[in-house]
């Protein structure tokens, strides 16, 4: 109880009048992390409930670790098992760690972890102390509350980035994602794009070289590695069978962003997600069944010159972003449809775009994040006509 | 019929008129506050633009195009230079028509839509339509579906722009930026969204 008289006898230079007044946003972000804020609503309608925000980002949050330390240890694995063969090792700061704390085995866990989290966590921390600064100066700025959201955002924009990413590319991009994605609209729960997507988009757009092509999914300097979906697309699926098995794809032990390649790891904090309501199931069903239709109308289609389509839906779930994008990026509550009717609709119109974008477009590998933002677009006008069509079914019951 | 198909889904959302090209976005901006007249308007563009492409079409094709009038024993006039003339006369005649016709049998959408309805003459969106049309060399039919397509696609932007902003009743705008500085903000993510389709080939 120490903290707790500790926060209340500062709290006066953080009030209207203080010594601080503009820093009440950073003040009251560390008193609501501790403890639960003491005022309650007054008007009469509301619900009780003791999750609110900060713990559900909290918990999106955590769920996301087994994708991240699975992430880590997959760069690092991807990374020694290459060099390897070719030997040598890594210069600069991140050789001298290596050495000294790790070491260069591919069977060796700790070796791989240690080499992931020499490259992620720098990302990592890029993504969140710039991310954390904007939100905190428009907290400060605009007189509102500082967000758990960054929380989320910050984690998932690192997790979809090639392991090599210049740093200051990951800074950019996440200012472009709260500021402009999410900050300019009034902050958390007022914007309609995601604004790890949005990032993540604008950085896709603006700096295609670091950010797509063969030779950034690995760790190491010069070497070309392919990504499942680039080897459909160029060599069909023999082509893809015989580089990786569904199991290694399932698993996640394949080149690609930090986060994403293991569907496994994506599904065991997905379940968290969809155990605590956190994530609609509804959008994940409807994700996965648009996916399921179009990938399976394809595969019935069949076409000669384009090889992509004959990718079957198991496939198509464990390749790429898929399903990261699925349980942690398509259920964003602010920037999804909210009601029921919606949800279906916007998660069926994610898993066909990105299917579509996958097999038909040849100038994306990877479909899945622009799926999201194009559905993102379409989330407020499906909430339009569900609302619309109940009002006409209950006027007709008068 | 496959043919025509796709080029009716590229002119939604390949080159979307709206998203990817900006074409007609004074009225995209001003009248996408509400869903209801959104779609109203989007109605009204799509009418016109699937009347005028193709009536432009035959005025450039038997009149105006290098050698057009041959059939009146002209053979060697080019009366291009009056396309921009005559497309723009096709075009606020027909949104004349349009006008008369939304005043008697729906006023509602008629004075919703207030000012902008006769501001649809100079929707950039109407004559680029007409003006890619001769560029591309289209014929009667294709012209038809071309006009069809880019009509429906500027609809669904600006009504896909409403639903946005209705929901960003609920935002929390800087003071600068609010009314038409979002709306730009807003309108420039859409169109990264929109991106999705870029570099599709059909």
């Amino acid at each position: 109880m120490a903290l707790r008289k500790y926060l209340d006898s500062i709290e006066h230079n953080f009030q209207e009048g203080g010594r601080f007044q503009s820093w009440y946003a950073l003040y009251e972000a560390v008193d609501t992390i501790f403890y639960s804020p003491n005022h309650v609503t007054r008007s009469t309608a509301h619900v009780r409930d003791g999750v609110d925000l900060k713990r559900i980002m909290i918990t999106v949050w955590m769920a996301t670790f087994p994708a991240m330390f699975y992430g880590m240890y997959n760069l690092g694995f991807q990374a020694n098992d290459i060099l390897a063969v070719s030997g040598g090792g890594i210069d600069g700061w991140r050789g001298t760690m290596i050495e000294a704390f790790g070491g260069y085995d591919a069977s060796n866990v700790w070796h791989c972890l240690w080499f992931g989290a020499l490259f992620f966590l720098p990302i990592y921390a890029t993504t969140f102390i710039v991310g954390g600064f904007w939100e905190v100066l428009f907290a400060m700025k605009r007189g509102h509350e500082v967000n758990e959201g960054f929380f989320v955002t910050s984690i998932l924009f690192a997790l979809t980035c090639p392991p090599d990413l210049p740093l200051w590319q990951a800074a950019l991009g996440i200012s472009f994602g709260v500021v402009i994605g999410k900050e300019v609209f009034g902050g958390t729960g007022k914007n309609f794009l995601n604004p790890a997507l949005t990032g993540r988009a604008f950085l896709y757009f603006a700096y295609p070289a670091q950010l797509s092509g063969d030779a950034v999914w690995t760790a190491v300097d010069g070497y070309t590695g392919a990504t499942a979906l680039s080897v459909v697309a160029s060599q069909g699926m023999e082509g893809l069978q015989a580089t990786f098995s569904w199991t290694q794809a399932f698993i996640g032990a394949v080149p690609g962003s930090i986060g994403e390649t293991s569907t496994l790891a994506i599904f065991i904090g997905g379940a968290v997600l969809l155990a605590t309501r956190i994530a609609s199931w509804r959008i994940v069903g409807g994700v996965f069944l648009g996916m399921v239709l179009l990938s399976s109308l394809f595969n019935l289609i069949g076409s000669d010159s384009n090889p992509a389509f004959s990718m079957p839906w198991y496939w198509h779930l464990v390749t790429g972003g898929f399903a990261f994008g699925m349980i942690f990026m398509a259920t964003d509550p602010v920037s999804a449809a909210m009601t029921n009717g919606g949800k279906w609709a916007y998660g069926i119109l994610i898993g066909v775009m990105a299917v579509l974008i996958r097999v038909v477009n040849p100038a994306f590998p990877e479909g899945i994040m622009l799926a999201i933002l194009f559905a993102n677009l379409f989330a407020p006008l499906f909430d339009h006509f569900v609302v619309q069509a109940n009002i006409k079914r209950r006027l007709a019951r008068v | 019929m496959e043919y025509y198909l796709s080029i009716f889904i590229r002119s939604i959302f390949i080159e979307n008129m709206a998203l990817s090209m900006f074409l007609g976005m004074c009225t995209f901006l001003a009248v996408s506050k509400k869903v209801q007249a959104a779609f109203g308007l989007g109605v009204a563009v799509v009418v016109v633009l699937t009347i005028t492409v193709p009536v432009n079409n035959i005025i450039y094709n038997y009149l105006l195009a290098d050698g057009a009038l041959a059939w009146a024993g002209l053979p060697d006039l080019d009366l291009s230079f009056l396309g921009l003339l005559s497309y723009i006369g096709v075009i606020a005649a027909l949104v004349q028509i349009l006008e008369m016709f939304l005043d008697k049998y729906v006023p509602a959408l008629y004075s919703a839509l207030g000012v902008f309805l006769p501001l649809i003459t100079v929707n950039c969106a109407i004559l680029g339509a007409s003006l890619q049309m001769v560029e591309r060399e289209l014929n009667l039919a294709e012209s038809a579906v071309f006009g069809a397509g880019a009509g429906v696609g500027w609809a669904l932007a600006i009504v896909a722009l409403a639903g946005i902003r209705e929901k960003m009743k609920y935002s929390d705008v800087p003071d600068g930026l609010q009314g038409l500085g979002i709306t730009f903000i807003t309108v420039g993510l859409m169109s990264l969204g929109f991106m999705s389709f870029g570099g599709i080939d059909i």
